[in-house]
């Protein structure tokens, strides 16, 4: 059996291997710029019937960053959605036969764990400034410093080995279960292989959330931030 | 005789076995919690379950941390090497 933690690779692109799992991304990445080109051209007041579906997505995606965190979802919706649903399709893929997660590869979740890192840093800077942001390794006080900056790194280099480790052990005790038992018999593990998938990536996208706002929170004065939670309470 | 492959394959076994115990017990708790939280108040099953899923995530993790450790034993072992 192959090991999970390589990668397998197709082809060379001058120095550069390209691996199945980022063919595999790049269909994904097609196949949703495609789909919101397609649902989008034509938008207009009165809803058809395919607007009408993308808008209760996007309602519904509001509705969970507003009660998630209280933060206004209009900054937030556009890397959140797409994390959000970049991961789920990335996680449902394995049902198409022959092609594999590319979030079962360690590179695929490093890489979207980089991204909230970096996202963290400039949702936070852009909305309390770069004193600001500095000032949030500072709290409590002084004395966390090392701490904070410990779990900036710590808590992203968890959601990276979650997503991995959840979805790759998904695809290994499919892989398994079929080279012990035959055909049909791993169906009810792929059945929850799609719940883990959907769960993993809610998860993903809601934690990316959640320390997004943890940090624009904590740089905010303590009176701004008496009155988010006095308005997350009205809301 | 090598040890050193016998060794690593029998740690990654208890890696998994004793990091799955916590985790588990750990869940359990939760999810009891997160029931018993939903039966004294229906209304807020909403927010429950969405608080009750991150959580679990978060405790699911060290049982995840224990398999990747399992995993390098067995297939990216630098002893091995």
């Amino acid at each position: 059996m192959n090991s999970p933690l390589e990668s397998v690779i197709l082809f060379q692109l001058g120095p550069i291997p390209i691996t199945k799992a980022v063919v595999t991304t790049w269909f994904i990445m097609a196949v949703l710029v495609f789909l919101a080109f397609l649902l989008t051209r034509k938008l207009s007041l009165a809803p058809t019937r395919r607007q009408a579906a993308l808008e209760l997505f996007v309602a519904t995606l509001d509705t969970q960053i507003r009660d998630t965190t209280g933060a206004h979802p209009g900054l937030y919706r556009g890397f959140i959605g797409t994390l959000f649903l970049f991961i789920l399709i990335a996680n449902w893929i394995s049902l198409v036969p022959g092609v594999d997660p590319p979030t079962a590869n360690l590179e695929t979740d490093a890489a979207l764990a980089v991204l909230v890192f970096l996202s963290i840093v400039w949702f936070g800077v852009r909305a309390i400034g770069v004193g600001g942001y500095l000032k949030t390794f500072a709290t409590p006080n002084v004395v966390m410093i090392p701490l904070n900056m410990l779990a900036s790194v710590t808590r992203v280099f968890s959601m990276f080995v979650r997503l991995f480790g959840n979805v790759m052990s998904g695809v290994f005790v499919v892989g398994i279960v079929t080279s012990l038992a035959g055909l049909l018999i791993p169906i009810p593990l792929m059945a929850l292989d799609l719940l883990t998938g959907l769960v993993q990536a809610y998860i993903f996208a809601a934690l990316a959330m959640v320390f997004i706002t943890a940090t624009v929170g904590d740089g905010k004065p303590e009176q701004q931030n008496a009155q988010i939670t006095s308005t997350k309470k009205d809301v | 005789m090598d040890y050193l492959p016998l060794a690593s394959i029998f740690c990654a076994a208890f890696a998994v076995a004793f990091g799955a115990i916590g985790p588990a017990l750990a869940e359990g708790r939760a999810v009891a919690a997160a029931m018993d939280a939903i039966a004294r108040q229906p209304e807020a099953a909403d927010t429950i379950s969405r608080t009750l899923f991150v959580g679990l995530a978060m405790i699911e993790t060290t049982a995840i941390y224990c398999l990747v450790i399992a995993l390098l034993l067995l297939f990216a072992n630098p002893l091995l090497a």
